[in-house]
């Protein structure tokens, strides 16, 4: 299980970054997404990584990450998955003006000599 | 005499994030038809924000142990439940805010809040991210709080459009989300390291987190760290700084000018907390890189100031100058050099923020048609611009009705302007008599006596010798820089028409250099102020315990204390 994420958050990241380099702004905004789902991913590891764990202590049963998973960083990604939606939402927006006001989706507003 | 202030703690603790956060709630709902009614509340809102602000530095300041207020929204107890603290440097900050929110607010009251829909909403949401992230002492609600401070920014810079501020709001969005991500990465590693975000909580752990651990926990801080560094502005991370601060209005310009320094204040707060000097292993971890990187950014910052003709990003220039020095300062871990650090932030964003709104005055008098004094002001981006009036018009030192110009008096609007420039101009440049000479002395005696061990001069550290050097230099290069730009748009501009101004307009830039004059005036209680403050932060035993020992209100009905004690 931890390869398998481990490989997941490697591969969007990767993806993620060199997306970012390009100049165009669409990609730009999708290497943008694809990190933040890395990042999603990677908070989420910070807990436990165990299936069929509940959150909520049990008489009997000792409170270690053995025994229970960790129920904060899921409520960290959950906020961080809101407000990065709305930075890229915002982003976006952007993104169109960029494109309406220059007539280039090329991230500096016009492109480069060839 | 602080008799009144003692019934509303620790709830004032609360005020700078709800107020704000109430004002553009009640403005929204109003509507952008109903601007005046927006402008006042507006005005109200910043002008409580100031009263508050002010309150909680008398608070803080009154002698004795109790010195740190706690405010627990959730009335959890300190690892479970998020906190607000305000000690010494919080409630510095805040006021620092304040007073460039009110000078924003009544710059902007005057044409800036028509040029787009929504500014005075905008504007309490961007005081509300900025007074939250000096609150909180968590590191994740930090995050949530950069991130409201952000999300207005976008908005403020885009405030009046145009495609100069779409593409630099462009390269700012992407920069600081990927900032976002990377304090997203920075705070998980260290929760999975120490297993809380609470600061004070994180601090105590710190010492004794596991040998094969160790390397994560630095990691992580360092991660943050580049995080904060790209608020901060810090080499290499400060590309996207000139291009948007100079194409923001001027009131948004203006309230930037303290954004850099939450960045810096990130830093500090964060890196004092986790790698105190008791710290163990990890005492003073990256404090080296500190130093260097604030070098490399007031050197990059003293030849961006001295290479560009553009005004606004002269001013921008002085904000990466400013924050380079503190964050140098910073990194060397000594509260004589940390005192004089900050100091020199207070005076410095004030000349800044002042800086940015006289240049949008002096612009103004440009007319559409006329010959530009720089080749620059047409193509911003023309490093090496030459001087149109190089060569000097046969009817030199003749006004446009060939009266000759001496004797002639000069029009009160540019006297005020030249004086207010000049007043920055010397801050900036840490001549006296004003607060950046005071800030710069203190700095390099602190400086000095770091060089000395028990009273006996020490081998000097190089860092220390380049510090000073960049320190005088670099106010040398800023002095260039800006009497040249003086000379060019006060004393060579002929034919100008006088800029019309309004006094809500003139009335914060005399406010702000007021405050500077204020600061050399009281220096002895400021620099007395900022030493208390550095000393806390370099010993965070107080802070930490007062955040740890906080219980929270017991609920009338039930009896007994919640199961979740230490």
């Amino acid at each position: 299980m931890e390869i398998i994420l481990a490989i997941a958050i490697g591969v969007l990241g990767g993806s993620g970054v060199w997306l970012i380099l390009r100049p165009r702004t669409s990609q730009v905004i999708m290497g943008l997404a694809l990190l933040s789902y890395a990042v999603n991913l990677f908070i989420f590891a910070m807990g436990s990584l165990l299936l069929d764990r509940e959150p909520i202590v049990r008489a009997g049963l000792a409170p270690s990450l053995e025994n229970y998973t960790d129920p904060l960083p899921q409520a960290l990604v959950l906020t961080a998955i809101v407000i990065g939606f709305a930075t890229t939402a915002l982003f976006l927006v952007v993104l169109m003006a960029s494109r309406g006001l220059t007539g280039t989706d090329h991230v500096d507003g016009e492109e480069r000599e060839p | 005499m602080n008799s009144w202030i003692e019934p509303l703690m620790p709830h004032l603790v609360a005020a700078p994030i709800l107020l704000p956060l109430l004002t553009a709630a009640v403005m929204l709902l109003l509507g952008d038809a109903r601007r005046p009614a927006r402008r006042a509340l507006n005005a109200l809102a910043c002008l409580l924000n100031l009263g508050i602000a002010i309150a909680l530095l008398l608070w803080v300041n009154q002698t004795g142990p109790q010195s740190v207020a706690v405010y627990m929204p959730g009335n959890w107890p300190v690892p479970y439940g998020i906190v607000l603290v305000a000690d010494r440097l919080a409630a510095m900050m805040l006021l620092l805010t304040a007073v460039l929110g009110v000078a924003s607010m009544s710059y902007a009251t005057a044409r800036w809040d028509r040029a787009g829909v929504h500014f005075h909403p905008l504007f309490q949401l961007q005081l509300m991210g900025l007074n939250g992230a000096f609150l909180t002492g968590d590191l994740f609600n930090l995050f949530v709080f950069f991130e409201i401070m952000l999300t207005a920014s976008y908005g403020l810079l885009l405030h009046g459009s145009g495609p100069a501020r779409v593409k630099a709001g462009l390269h700012y969005i992407a920069v600081n989300l990927l900032a976002s991500t990377l304090f997203l990465i920075g705070v998980a590693i260290l929760y999975g390291v120490t297993g809380t975000l609470n600061l004070a909580d994180m601090a105590i752990m710190v010492p004794s987190i596991a040998p094969e651990d160790r390397g994560l926990l630095h990691t992580g801080a360092a991660i943050l760290a580049i995080a904060f560094l790209v608020k901060a502005g810090a080499w290499p991370l400060n590309f996207w700084l000139a291009p948007a601060y100079s194409a923001a209005a001027a009131p948004v310009a203006a309230l930037f000018a303290v954004m850099t320094k939450l960045g810096v204040y990130a830093v500090l707060r964060v890196w004092t907390l986790l790698f105190a000097p008791d710290a163990g292993v990890s005492a003073q971890f990256g404090g080296p890189a500190l130093v260097w990187l604030g070098l490399a950014t007031l050197t990059v910052g003293a030849i961006g100031v001295l290479a560009t003709h553009h005004l606004g990003r002269m001013a921008a220039a002085c904000a990466i100058i400013s924050s380079g020095t503190v964050l140098a300062a910073l990194g060397f871990g000594r509260p004589t050099i940390t005192a004089g650090a900050l100091y020199y932030a207070l005076g410095s964003t004030l000349a800044v923020s002042a800086l940015f709104l006289i240049i949008e005055m002096i612009e103004r008098s440009r007319q559409a048609d006329e010959t530009p004094l720089y080749v620059s002001e047409v193509e911003p981006d023309e490093a090496f611009a030459y001087p149109v009036d190089l060569m000097p018009p046969p009817d030199v030192n003749l006004d446009k009705d060939e009266r000759p110009l001496i004797g002639q008096a000069i029009p009160a609007a540019m006297a005020f302007l030249g004086l207010a420039f000049m007043a920055c101009a010397v801050t900036l440049a840490g001549l006296p008599p004003l607060s950046g000479f005071v800030g710069k002395v203190s700095m390099l005696s602190g400086l000095l006596g770091a060089a000395q061990v028990d009273g006996q001069p020490a081998r000097v550290a190089t860092p220390i010798w380049i510090m000073m050097a960049l320190l005088i230099g670099g106010g040398l290069l800023t002095t260039i820089a800006l009497s040249r730009a003086g000379v060019r748009y006060f004393w060579a501009p002929r034919g100008r028409p006088v800029p019309r101004l309004r006094v809500v307009e003139t009335a914060p830039v005399a406010v702000l250099v007021l405050l500077i004059g204020v600061l050399v005036w009281q220096a002895d209680a400021v620099l007395r102020y900022t030493l208390a403050t550095a000393r806390s932060l370099h010993e965070p035993g107080g802070y930490i315990g007062y955040v740890v020992s906080t219980q929270p209100v017991s609920s009338p009905s039930a009896s007994g204390k919640a199961g979740l004690q230490r």
